[in-house]
């Protein structure tokens, strides 16, 4: 379906950093290095809660070897404000206590101080001299004991907002939310079928395969340089900025090639803490977190409860849906609970909805963004209980979605009305697959099941130069966390019409390119495509310029056409077209360098929706579920490297696998984390999947020059429920709640079908 | 702690150097040797991103001391491409899109070329189970797996 105009959009061509990548060249986070540079390793909580009432560094200090150790003592304390970061918002009063515990542990690994020393060794050595005198307190990890009136408080000072009249005292309750759109009981009236169901999730880590790594290096004159694997320079340097009352603009920050996030590189841990300790020493500092740290004290996403809802006519349209959810922030407010609420059902054109979402603090790491944060939670309720409708009307699950799918015009329940989607399209090209045409083998069964991701525009910048031998370097300031070069450069070369290999991208460090969004909420190709565009098209208007200014005619007689300028008609004259080299070589004659540059806030990122469909088989002694067959189809707008669009849909189902079948965090009743390790926690290898099978559908977002819509979130909300409806249809056995591990579905299994002793 | 004196060789080249008898051979890599392109995803041998051959055996790097590289033949990322040719495992990972954010590249490169070292002509599913020890969050192991069986099979074809 792709344009036949482009030339080059629509292409696969090699990455601009491909060669860097394969050969080991490229250099990661925990890569960098700086003479006489320390490491700095950070102590943690053994304890779920405790009140720390002191803590006695002096013969950590004492050792040789060890140049500082800090506390929460060397950080000043941040008012209680809300600042966006990523795809969350985020409060600096928690951020500083979550990089570095102040009053209290809030969960076991929390920072509670650090020591940078001339070998790790040395600083592992310190670690276990820091004394400090915690008082153990009750703890609380899972969402509805922490709601429940007698649950152990973590903020004395939290009461619950959005209730009115406000709560008179402090709860584990941060936040309720509301989402209404029309009369749901007047809805249910008139609904002949009703399901309802309640479901629960559990926490799952982004499992970045890269660690958090970084090193800071702090000047007596005040500057900072910090090299960093993160998501968002600029939001390290924000941070930074205001944890350590240092200006902006005398932070440094270069972003790393970024070993995966997900999401969860787009919050500060260790970087505050780096440039603390060199600030102190004087020195570089390098700080490198190992997994279980990562598991310990960086955020997943949370788990949650969600009951829902839905009545429906015998047709199949449904008339309401209702839906409560309850997601665990982890140790300080601010879970994904808006976006978990305003998906739940948005694929669906329904008059009459109500969400409520509730927003539970608890003593487990705060949880950070993971792809579509809050969706895959909601749609794993919403699209079972849907199947479970299907069931129960007799109906094909595809004909269920198509009778009630939301398209242009559809007002949305958390307010906006969408404009140009492609939802009916995609569960068209499902519904016309050969995947769903084929019958199921025996043995098998299949899931259905959709989601939803609004995607994400936001604030972007970048500049384009043309050197002197006419090729063109765009510059910009996203991490390429998964091919973006490779997009950026594509619609460079398409805008200029010029090679794919004449344009170079490159990423700049927050002093070389204004201020960029994180790359993340699947904004990069939409909104910093936007802008590197942009930046060509200001490029290109310079060129016209200096072309009108070798022939002596109007800027307005000049056109770009194919890479050249040239006269607009044959009434301007007769003038050979001159190419970027031609401009580039007379430039200093015409003005001087040819640049352009662009800064924006892309509006209309337009939403994603995704339809899967999976063909697996149960066994029922053990309770392992083998996937056979995967079919993903999104509309994706256009796909401007198809390869790494198809990448992003094959990546997030197999996330969304892992979420369904096996990852959890484990807790004892001590309420420390059991698995700590991809031993223990699960994620899926190589030798558990099939081929994942993509269907691009591809409906141009008219908010974007090449139509590009985000793409890579949405790929992780339908899995979860399209491997449980068809879990569901194999066994006849429902689960409600996640992961579907052998352990959980075997037992399942066994309550429902008691097997023979003589088995 | 007095430090060990060990003679090995690294990418075709001899190579000695002194490390704490505690270190990995991961970490005396990318330390002591400058070569970061095998990467530490978990040091306990679960993600295969320090994937390295030792007198051609693949082995996890994090889980190997340093000192038992003494007189053994080891083989990291950096010695893959040869002069300026990448090796065709390198030159398909990159025309498929078989990677996305790379830090798991290096690993999986190693192991794939472990593989097609002692079987040319691999099925699908030995090649899943093969790269088992290896984790990639970004790419779903799809476009992985066919850059592998691309490269046997054009490997084979060359051969014949």
């Amino acid at each position: 379906m792709s344009n036949g105009s482009y030339k080059w959009i629509g292409t696969r061509p090699n990455r601009p950093d491909g060669a860097d990548k394969v050969t080991g060249r490229a250099r990661f986070g925990a890569d960098f290095n700086m003479p006489g540079q320390l490491i700095g390793k950070v102590l943690r909580s053994p304890h779920a809660h405790a009140r720390i009432r002191s803590i006695d560094t002096s013969a950590a200090a004492a050792l040789p070897g060890v140049k500082a150790v800090v506390t929460a003592q060397d950080f000043p304390d941040q008012p209680n404000v809300v600042v966006p970061t990523g795809e969350m918002q985020v409060n600096l009063r928690d951020v500083t206590r979550n990089v570095m515990a102040r009053e209290k542990a809030l969960y076991e690994g929390h920072a509670v101080a650090a020591v940078a020393a001339t070998t790790e060794a040395v600083a592992r050595q310190a670690l276990a001299l820091i004394k400090v005198d915690y008082e153990v307190l009750p703890h609380v990890i899972d969402v509805e004991a922490a709601m429940k009136d007698d649950a152990p408080v973590l903020h004395d000072h939290l009461i619950t907002e959005g209730v009115k009249p406000a709560p008179d005292k402090a709860s584990n309750i941060a936040k309720r939310m509301d989402n209404v759109k029309g009369d749901v009981e007047a809805g249910f009236r008139q609904a002949e079928v009703v399901i309802e169901r309640r479901y629960a999730t559990q926490p799952v880590h982004q499992g970045y395969i890269e660690p958090h790594a970084t090193l800071a290096s702090a000047a007596e004159d005040g500057q900072v340089q910090i090299w960093s694997t993160t998501q968002g320079h600029f939001q390290v340097r924000g941070f930074c900025s205001r944890l350590l009352g240092v200006e902006a603009s005398q932070i440094r920050v270069t972003p790393s090639e970024i070993g995966g996030g997900f999401g969860g590189k787009t919050v500060v841990y260790l970087e505050p803490v780096a440039m603390r300790l060199s600030q102190k020493t004087g020195k570089p500092v390098k700080m490198v977190m190992s997994r279980e740290e990562v598991f310990r004290a960086s955020g997943p996403a949370p788990g949650g409860t969600v009951a829902v809802k839905i009545g429906a006519r015998r047709d199949g349209r449904i008339v309401a849906a209702e839906c409560t959810v309850a997601l665990q922030a982890g140790a300080f407010p601010g879970s994904p609970l808006g976006p978990a609420c305003w998906t739940s059902f948005a694929c669906y054109d329904i008059d009459n909805i109500k969400v409520v979402g509730f927003d539970v603090v608890s003593n487990r790491p705060k949880v950070a963004a993971y792809r579509a944060p809050g969706a895959p939670i909601s749609a794993w309720a919403v699209e079972s209980t849907l199947d479970i409708l299907a069931q129960e009307l007799g109906m094909d699950p595809i004909d269920l979605r198509l009778k009630n799918a939301a398209k242009k015009g559809t007002k949305t329940s958390y307010g906006p009305t969408f404009d140009t989607i492609g939802f009916v399209e995609t569960l068209e090209a499902v519904k016309s697959s050969a995947h769903y045409r084929s019958p199921v083998k025996p043995g098998m069964a299949r899931g259905v099941a959709a989601g939803f991701w609004f995607n994400v525009g936001a604030d972007s910048s970048a500049a384009a130069h043309v050197a002197e031998d006419g090729t063109v370097t765009v510059i910009s300031g996203n991490p390429d966390i998964g091919g973006s070069r490779a997009s950026l450069a594509l619609m460079a070369a398409e805008e200029l019409g010029v090679d794919y290999d004449k344009v170079r991208p490159v990423i700049a460090d927050t002093s070389s390119i204004g201020f960029n969004f994180v790359t993340g909420g699947s904004r990069v190709t939409f909104a910093t495509g936007l802008a590197v565009v942009n930046s060509v098209k200001d490029m290109i208007r310079e060129l016209k310029v200096r072309a009108a200014k070798t022939w002596k005619v109007d800027p307005e007689a000049v056109v770009w056409e194919n890479g050249h300028a040239r006269p607009a008609g044959s009434n301007v004259g007769e003038f050979e077209p001159l190419s970027l080299a031609d401009l580039a070589a007379s430039a200093g004659r015409t003005g001087g360098p040819i640049n352009g540059h662009a800064q924006l806030n892309a509006q209309g990122a337009g939403p994603g929706f995704g339809v899967h469909v999976v063909d697996l088989a149960v066994d029922r002694d053990t309770g392992i579920v083998t996937i056979d067959r995967y079919t993903a189809a999104q509309d994706v707008g256009t796909a401007i490297h198809p390869s790494y669009v198809e990448g992003q849909l094959q990546g997030g189902v197999v996330q969304g696998v892992g979420w369904a079948l096996n990852e959890e965090y484990i807790y004892n009743a001590k309420g420390k984390l059991d698995n700590p390790g991809f031993l223990d926690y699960r994620m899926p290898v190589a030798s558990d999947l099939p081929m994942i099978e993509t269907i691009l559908v591809e409906v141009p977002n008219p908010h974007h020059p090449y139509g590009v819509r985000g793409v890579g979130e949405v790929p992780i909300v339908p899995p979860l429920a399209a491997v449980g409806n068809a879990v569901a249809r194999a066994t006849g056995v429902r689960m409600t709640d996640l992961p579907m591990s052998p352990p959980r579905l075997s037992a399942a299994l066994d309550a429902a079908t008691p097997r023979m002793a003589a088995e | 702690m007095a430090k060990t004196h060990v003679s090995t060789t690294i990418n075709g080249e001899p190579v000695e150097f002194l490390c704490d008898p505690t270190q990995s051979l991961l970490d005396v890599l990318r330390d002591n040797l400058g070569l970061t392109g095998s990467k530490e995803g978990c040091g306990s041998g679960d993600c295969g991103a320090c994937s390295v051959t030792l007198d051609n055996r693949l082995v996890c790097s994090c889980l190997i001391l340093a000192p038992e590289a003494e007189g053994h033949s080891i083989r990291t990322i950096e010695g893959m491409a040869q002069g300026d040719q990448l090796h065709p495992l390198q030159q398909k990972f990159v025309e498929l899109a078989a990677l996305q954010c790379g830090i798991c590249t290096p690993g999986f490169l190693v192991a794939s070329k472990a593989l097609l070292d002692r079987n040319p002509d691999p099925t699908e599913t030995e090649i899943r189970y093969w790269l088992a020890g290896n984790l990639c969050r970004c790419t779903g192991y799809d476009k992985i797996i066919r850059a592998v069986m691309e490269v046997a099979a054009d490997m084979r074809e060359a051969a014949r």
